[in-house]
């Protein structure tokens, strides 16, 4: 390879076997992730008697569909048989298992990173599209079908045509009580849901760098609902002190030798990107989404859009967005009355998502009914050390056991069809927490707002009351 | 998996955009072993009720379209999450393809390796042949993966599909048995990565 290369240049060069004349790759796997949704794949390895090729490089997680309340009784049958169908196949194939009984349980896109299974410059796959969260660590991860799960289990390798590279650079600093959710969300709003389609992108800016781990897998995990092949941050001081110590991430000289590996996949400063793209951090507010796209997504002082007012061929589409939400155009977003809140997923279930909402939460009362479900045992762990948990409680919301839970619904933790939720979650889809289900997106902070007062609300009109509006 | 070249068959207008995977096939019912069809829970929630019951109108469920085998929605179809479900809805409800402006990656990935054609038209066309078949619904498009084109009435238009996936979907290749030809290239690679990189295989962890 010669010339300047860009971070997603190098990791991709760095996992080619071979090209074909067509212009596929035969790209390495060094890291499969599996869940119990994953079972067509492994049918579909029964049929053809064939076993896993790397169990060493593959670690099962059982996170879609158990339960969080009551464990470790599944009541469901189907669920039950599910789980159980994911623990048969780790036991067969022999790879690790993070089940249901396991003390570091959790959802796979926060309990890889906090086992130090994702790490710099891998190539990280996972029938899951969130798979994206990984290339916080600077890896190159995405979401895979389950023909493609099979295809890894199988050979530990896919076919892939190289992606176009794209770079979003935020400048400055993001203020008080704005996230890595708000910038995921305002991101999504200014390029549209397929605003990254076939894309590899890359953030590079001073208020990317001042993110913590858990912000910049907040965005990587977001950047999928703009469409992106794929997402990443160059890793740097933040991501190896992360890293260090990690129950699986390599320990002592081999450690000090990967970080030595890892300082060279930063870009080259010339390389060139497809397409390039530049925000100011300072103009994002807190963000929440009014319709069922994550594009659908506005500052919590903006009002309701109009579908007469923009774009005639989006006019059909936002009309529709507005009537599933029960919405009116030009209604303030800040007036939404909501029924109820969830806190966590693989976007916003870590241990700082949940000390943003606390922080909001202590010594308040919830006027709705919510649920936490922290994003992995170890989360859940670390926060009742801190007290977290009765912050919560407290405030009158649920303290869940971890799973994906009221993100997707598959566990039965459903929003009742009609009722409005202010969610910490990926999707804003029709029906995405349950049959006629309706979801605000936003970020941790912004949903213990909305849970004290009942509605959308700019967190820092509680947080600091006396700011100018 | 059987090889897609040339399809003529009644097409349904789905004029949103945006349709995700969720939509395609909800959640719940993606526990159910594929053996006894997936093809009843396409588009299941807009097209039953809360009560189950059909929601009339429905474009599925209009006589005029029996036997439909395409599809035509408006930009980013098939966007959100990675359910291959979703590519097993449409194909067990008897859809071969797809027409949109444009389709979310992993489904379009999903679609070629079920033997979907995901077919790319420009925004101009969508509408175009969206308009064409709420006229006449009862009139036959047809598809040509080998001319790329597509025809409805007096209308042709091209279409854009990755030239891999076409040739995958003319042949009806399976990636497995091409993948294992490379055996031996693929055991060099691993054997360098973990020379190179040792770090890539985990220690035994907590
Ligand atoms: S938390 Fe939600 S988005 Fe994340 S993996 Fe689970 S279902 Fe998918």
């Amino acid at each position: 390879m010669t010339g300047a290369r860009t971070l997603f240049d190098k990791l991709w060069d760095a996992h080619v076997i071979l090209t074909r004349e067509d212009g596929e790759s035969l790209l390495w796997v060094d890291r499969h992730f599996v869940h119990e949704g994953s079972h067509h794949a492994f049918r579909t390895l029964d049929q053809r008697a064939a076993t896993v090729a790397e169990p060493a490089l593959t670690f099962g997680v059982a996170d879609h569909y158990v339960p969080t309340r009551g464990r470790p009784v599944i009541a469901d049958p189907e669920i039950a048989g599910m789980v159980a169908r994911l623990s048969d196949n780790a036991a067969r194939h022999g790879f690790r298992l993070f089940g249901l009984d396991d003390p570091s349980q959790g959802i796979v896109h926060v309990v890889g990173p906090e086992q130090g299974l994702t790490l710099p410059g891998l190539l990280i796959v996972c029938g899951d599209s969130h798979t994206s969260t990984h290339g916080a660590f600077g890896a190159y991860a995405f979401g895979i079908g389950a023909s493609e799960v099979a295809h890894v289990l199988m050979t530990q390798t896919l076919w892939q045509r190289k992606p176009k590279r794209m770079r979003i650079t935020v400048d400055g600093h993001l203020g008080a009580h704005v996230g890595a959710k708000d910038l995921a969300l305002h991101v999504i709003a200014a390029i549209g849901a397929d605003g990254a389609r076939g894309h590899a992108v890359e953030y590079q800016g001073a208020a990317i760098r001042a993110l913590s781990m858990e912000g910049r897998l907040t965005l990587c995990n977001m950047s999928i609902e703009a469409g992106a092949r794929c997402a990443m941050v160059a890793p740097d001081e933040t991501t190896f002190a992360y890293l260090r110590g990690r129950p699986f991430a390599p320990a002592g000289a081999l450690f000090d030798r990967a970080v030595a590996a890892w300082r060279g996949l930063a870009g080259d400063p010339d390389a060139v990107f497809d397409r390039d793209i530049r925000l100011d951090a300072a103009a994002v507010a807190p963000t929440v989404t009014w319709g069922t796209s994550p594009e659908e997504a506005l500052p919590v002082t903006a009002t309701a859009p109009s579908p007469e007012a923009g774009d005639p061929a989006r006019a059909a589409t936002v009309a529709a967005a507005l009537d599933y939400m029960g919405l009116t155009p030009g209604m303030r977003l800040d007036a939404i009355a909501v029924d109820r809140v969830f806190i966590g997923s693989c976007t916003n279930g870590r241990l700082d998502d949940l000390r943003a909402a606390a922080a909001v939460l202590k010594g308040r009362r919830a006027v709705v009914p919510g649920l936490v479900a922290p994003g992995s045992l170890a989360v859940k762990r670390a926060a009742e050390a801190e007290g977290l948990d009765r912050i919560f409680i407290e405030a009158g919301l649920t303290w869940a056991d971890p799973g994906c839970s009221m993100c997707v619904g598959m566990n039965g933790d459903i929003v009742p069809a009609g009722e409005r939720c202010a969610s910490t979650t990926n999707r804003n889809f029709r029906g995405r927490q349950g049959p006629g289900s309706r979801t605000h997106l936003m970020s941790p902070a912004m949903v213990a707002a909305a849970a004290v007062t009942g509605r959308l609300t700019d967190v820092r009109d509680l947080t600091e009351p006396d700011r100018e509006a | 998996m059987q090889p897609f070249t040339r399809l003529e068959a009644r097409a349904c207008p789905l004029g949103l955009a945006n349709v995700d995977t969720d939509q395609l096939i909800p959640a719940r019912f993606m526990s159910r072993p594929r053996t006894a069809g997936y093809g009843t829970f396409l588009l299941h929630d807009l097209r039953f009720g809360p009560d189950g019951a059909p929601v009339p109108g429905f474009v599925l469920d209009d006589p005029r379209r029996a036997g439909a085998r395409i599809l035509v929605a408006r930009r980013n179809f098939g966007t959100g999450s990675s359910r291959e479900a979703a590519v097993y809805a449409l194909v067990d409800y008897g859809i071969a393809c797809v027409i949109a402006p444009s389709f979310g990656d992993i489904f379009a990935s999903n679609a070629v390796k079920n033997g979907l054609l995901p077919a790319t038209v420009t925004e101009d066309d969508a509408e175009s042949l969206l308009a064409a078949i709420e006229a006449e619904p009862e009139t036959p498009v047809c598809v040509d993966l080998t001319a790329q084109t597509i025809a409805a009435g007096d209308r042709a238009i091209a279409f854009a599909i990755d030239p891999v996936r076409r040739l995958q979907l003319l042949n009806g290749w399976d990636d497995i048995d091409l993948t294992l030809r490379h055996a031996a290239e693929i055991a060099a690679f691993a054997r360098t990565r973990r020379t190179e990189a040792p770090w890539i295989v985990p220690g035994h962890g907590g």
